[in-house]
């Protein structure tokens, strides 16, 4: 297809999409460096507390009320988040693409069925529920994900439903059954190609979106306690406002940037691939 | 009605015409001109039918009249447009406001997107009356009611409170109409009132127009493409091609001894006209109206021209003009058609 | 065309109304039984029940243990505990709180006010602030206040609450000093009447503002998108053509369409925004229900979290059937059928 070329040609000419590529890289390099320049680890107890960045060339954006190192803090940080947000993101994509899937394909009870059960979920204040999975079964990387993913997959699958119930009346489709190519083949090879766009659309959002849960449970103190994050930083900072607003400002720019980045992304794929979409 | 007094007083009182237009030019961007020098003039209570194919100007010409253009393209507006003698590209908003549905109301194409959605058709009106007689609720409804009567949709008081989606589109339209006429305008704008209508309510709705021009003494413009509905209501015609006036002159002129080839070949295509030439196929004129951008230099009609000669390509052919006494005719041609030739026009 | 006037009677056309309102009702329903299913489940999941919970904050024997148990059901199989529970939840019975020593509706209704007035109050004026801004930038779209309302609506929307919170709090409470940062009234200071009301709001404004903010992004880029697009319809034109000022043209000929789909989208943002209260009512320090689940999270009080998790959908709902008769009302095409 030479559509994937002109498609990312595209993108790489969409000022705002670039702009959101360039922080998103930004924040993939600190998550990805991290333990280079700190092999210690974000925890070491490395200077005096509440320096304030630029106070110790040592530590560029300063140390909290502990003495740990900010910097570290905040690129251990961006693992948590850029990883608990794909993860939790890739699980609601395959929930949310199966359950629409097959709502979709099957139109009558089924489809009936797992819409209403569709509809229970989004009922849910997503937010809560969080709190409530990880506060009930206990923070950990594994607990966010899932208490992530498991309110955030309706949208997926409402998107998937709807364009499943379009392309399952086209020809090829029916092609395919005549040619008697089982169910399941004919959604993942034949249907499910052709609802790329809009999930992948879908997809920075989604991650956007589970960077932002993340940053709330450990704000409240229910993130993972093993490893640090962004939100945990903010929480912790909060005692210490009043006489080292930098702790919490920090973190909180980190996070916007990122959740903005993504969100930029987001509007730039919109752009770039719908007009593919309303040709076809 | 009032106004039919008091137009046909004032008309007295006042030679000068209702509407004149004169050299309105209007472009998108100075290379593709959308309108070039066009003037018309309209009397009291006469109907002037505007003639074209689509593309060719007609609906920019009346949301010009109408002061309705869209920003950029009023802002290219060249030309004067005198509604009493008062210039309306000259006056300020809030006076052109005042002015629309008052003393001129548009018919739209289409009346189910010409209506809000969301409003019932008795506020709809009423709306008119309070914004320009400052009529309570309760009086410019019952205004309404009697609007919607004279317009001929049957138990109005019942129809009041519905909204545009219950009713068909003949109705709609008569309640399009309704709204027009609320103020008994001077001057009332139809815009193809009836393409987006079915055949049978087509003449209908042309018959209520007639009507009530006739009654009230309104002076009507109608937009159209099809010839018949010129016939069957019009009093004078202009013929616009690529954005400027072909040919005017009285409807029974201009269709019986047409002086534009463009003229002729919009007669020659319509379908009546083609029965009767025994058996000949229908006549469609060759190749389209041009782009905007891409109008040819000379004549703009003379690449689809079966009559076109050397000169036409050369130059663009002014207005001709043929004073006649009570039946003036004006045309853009260097070889106008049922015409002595050599044109001793100048 | 025959769209004559046949004069319906009022039965007939109350009757797609009632009908209307059944199937919702009956959805409704169906909906919270899958809540309830799902509040189970995560109650099964927990490590250790309730009693465990209990014993390791005050002495208890074994025997005690197991005689609560066996009292409050838990002994039973969990298809049996099911049962219990929708049963009592049919008599709309939570349960009791143990820390709170007081049963769980009695403490949820003293807490629900609170929430009730920042989540309705975050509704109204993030639909009022967005609105407007969506309106002003697409009057002048591509303009540069076009521009600069389009980049603060992108930053307000990926920006998380609680910063939004912290944000407010060190710049109007810390350093300006203006505003209250904590709780719900000036305690002990024993106002009344007027001054307790001018109290109260005053110490909602930061927490309605950290609340707001993201929800304020999403109508603005909505309402600009919707506006836009109703802009370009022929019956605005019509508007103009028949001389309605220029304000209304805009605020009730076009707004009013463009509202639609803005409607829809705060019915379904109210159950987000119950979400986001946790974090804010925590924030400053609001006995509301979010509040309650947090803390309930903590002294790992099982029946208080679900009830606030029961009440919360159950607001939900509620608020989506309101929203579903509503948008009946703005939009007469339509129907109830």
């Amino acid at each position: 297809m030479m559509a994937r070329t002109s498609t990312l040609g595209r993108f790489l000419r969409h000022p705002m999409g670039l702009a959101g590529l360039a922080i998103l890289l930004v924040a993939v390099a600190m998550a990805a460096t991290a333990n280079i320049f700190f092999p210690d680890g974000p925890w070491k107890m490395a200077g005096r507390p509440i320096l304030w960045p630029g106070q110790n060339p040592d530590f560029p954006l300063g140390t909290d009320m502990m003495g740990r190192d900010l910097l570290a803090g905040l690129l251990y940080g961006a693992r948590v988040s850029l990883l608990v947000g794909l993860a939790a993101a890739v699980a609601s994509i395959v929930a949310g693409t199966v359950i629409g899937a097959i709502a979709g394909y099957y139109p009558g009870w089924i489809d009936d069925a797992l819409m209403r059960f569709t509809d229970a979920v989004q009922t849910i204040p997503s937010f809560l529920a969080a709190v409530v999975i990880v506060g009930v079964i206990g923070p950990s990387v594994t607990t966010v994900v899932l208490s992530i993913a498991v309110t955030s997959w309706p949208m997926i699958a409402r998107l998937v439903r709807a364009e499943f119930l379009r392309l399952r009346k086209y020809d090829f489709v029916h092609a395919c059954r005549i040619m008697g190519m089982s169910d399941a083949r004919i959604m993942l090879t034949q249907i499910l190609p052709n609802c790329l766009s809009p999930i992948i659309v879908a997809s920075s959002v989604l991650v956007a979106t589970a960077i932002i849960v993340e940053s709330g449970l450990s704000f409240l103190g229910l993130g993972d306690p093993n490893v640090i994050s962004w939100g945990a930083i903010i929480g912790a900072g909060r005692s210490a406002l009043r006489v080292a607003w930098y702790i919490t400002m920090l973190p909180s720019v980190a996070i916007v940037l990122t959740v903005l980045s993504l969100n930029l992304i987001g509007d730039a794929l919109n752009d770039v691939l719908n007009p593919r979409l309303r040709q076809r | 009605m009032t106004s039919s007094t008091r137009a046909s007083a004032s008309a007295e009182a006042l030679p000068a015409p209702l509407l004149a237009v004169t050299s309105l030019a209007l472009d998108a961007d100075p290379s593709s001109p959308l309108i070039e020098d066009l003037s018309f003039t309209l009397d009291r209570g006469e109907t002037l039918a505007i003639v074209g194919e689509s593309g060719c100007g007609k609906s920019l010409t009346s949301l010009a009249v109408m002061q309705l253009l869209p920003t950029n393209l009023a802002r290219s507006a060249r030309g004067k447009i005198r509604l009493d003698g008062e210039d309306l590209t000259r006056m300020k908003p809030r006076q052109l406001q005042r002015l629309r549905g008052d003393r001129m109301a548009m018919i739209f194409q289409e009346p189910l997107t010409a209506l809000n959605p969301v409003m019932s058709v008795g506020a709809q009106i009423a709306e008119v009356l309070r914004d320009h007689r400052g009529l309570s609720r309760a009086v410019a409804l019952s205004r309404a009611e009697t609007l919607l009567g004279m317009v001929g949709i049957p138990d109005p008081g019942a129809r009041l409170g519905d909204h545009p989606h219950q009713l068909s589109g003949g109705m709609r339209q008569r309640v399009t109409i309704a709204m027009a006429m609320a103020c008994e305008p001077d001057l009332i704008i139809a815009d193809e009132p009836t393409t987006a209508l079915d055949v049978t309510v087509q003449a209908q709705i042309l018959r209520l127009l007639a009507d009530l021009q006739a009654r009230s003494g309104m002076a009507m413009i109608m937009i159209t493409h099809d010839l018949g509905v010129v016939r069957q209501v019009a009093d004078r015609m202009v013929v616009m091609y690529a954005g400027t006036m072909v040919e005017e002159g009285r409807v029974a002129d201009v269709l019986t001894r047409p002086h534009h080839p463009y003229t002729a070949g919009l007669i020659a295509a319509r379908p009546s006209g083609a029965f009767k030439q025994d058996g000949r196929k229908l006549n469609d004129i060759p190749g389209m109206v041009p782009a905007p951008s891409a109008r040819p230099a000379g004549c703009l009609f003379q690449p689809r021209c079966a009559q076109a000669r050397p000169d036409c390509a050369a130059a663009r052919p002014e207005v001709a003009e043929d004073a006649g006494g009570t039946a003036p005719r004006r045309w853009r041609c260097f070889h106008p058609l049922n015409r002595p030739e050599p044109g001793e026009e100048s | 065309m025959a769209d004559a006037a046949v004069p319906r009677p009022a039965a007939d056309r109350l009757r797609p109304a009632l009908r209307f309102l059944g199937r919702r009702l009956l959805q409704a329903l169906i909906v919270m039984l899958l809540v309830v299913l799902l509040n189970f489940s995560v109650l099964q999941l927990a490590p250790g029940d309730m009693i465990s919970v209990l014993s390791g904050s005050s002495d208890m024997t074994a025997e005690q243990m197991v005689s609560l148990r066996a009292q409050y059901g838990l002994d039973q199989p969990w298809l049996a505990r099911l049962g219990i529970y929708l049963f009592n939840l049919a008599q709309f019975d939570l349960g009791y709180s143990f820390r709170n020593a007081a049963p769980v509706a009695t403490v949820i209704a003293e807490r629900f006010p609170t929430t009730l007035i920042l989540v309705v109050a975050s509704v109204i004026v993030s639909l009022t602030v967005g609105t407007l801004m969506g309106v002003v930038a697409a009057r002048r779209a591509g303009s540069l206040a076009d521009l600069v309302l389009l980049a603060v609506a992108l930053v307000f929307y990926a920006t998380p609450s609680f910063v939004i919170a912290i944000v407010l709090i060190l710049t109007f409470g810390v350093t300006l000093g203006w505003l209250p940062i904590g709780g719900l009234v000036t305690v002990g200071a024993g106002l009344t009447g007027w001054a307790w009301l001018a109290d109260l709001v005053a110490h909602l404004i930061l927490p309605v503002i950290a609340l707001c903010t993201f929800y304020v992004a999403i109508y603005a880029r909505l309402a600009r998108a919707s506006m836009l697009e109703v802009s370009s319809l022929d019956y605005v034109r019509t508007a103009r053509a028949k001389g309605v000022p220029e304000w209304r043209v805009v605020y009730v000929h076009a707004l009013r369409n463009a509202l639609l789909p803005l409607v829809t989208m705060a019915g379904l943002q109210v159950s987000s925004l119950i979400g986001g209260a946790i974090l804010v009512e925590t924030v400053f320090g609001l006995p509301g229900m979010g509040r309650t689940a947090y803390d309930a999270i903590f002294e790992r009080d099982t029946n208080l979290l679900l009830g606030v998790m029961f009440v919360s959908a159950l607001c939900v709902v509620l608020v989506s059937l309101v929203v579903d008769l509503l948008y009946v009302l703005l939009d007469p095409r339509v129907s109830l059928e």
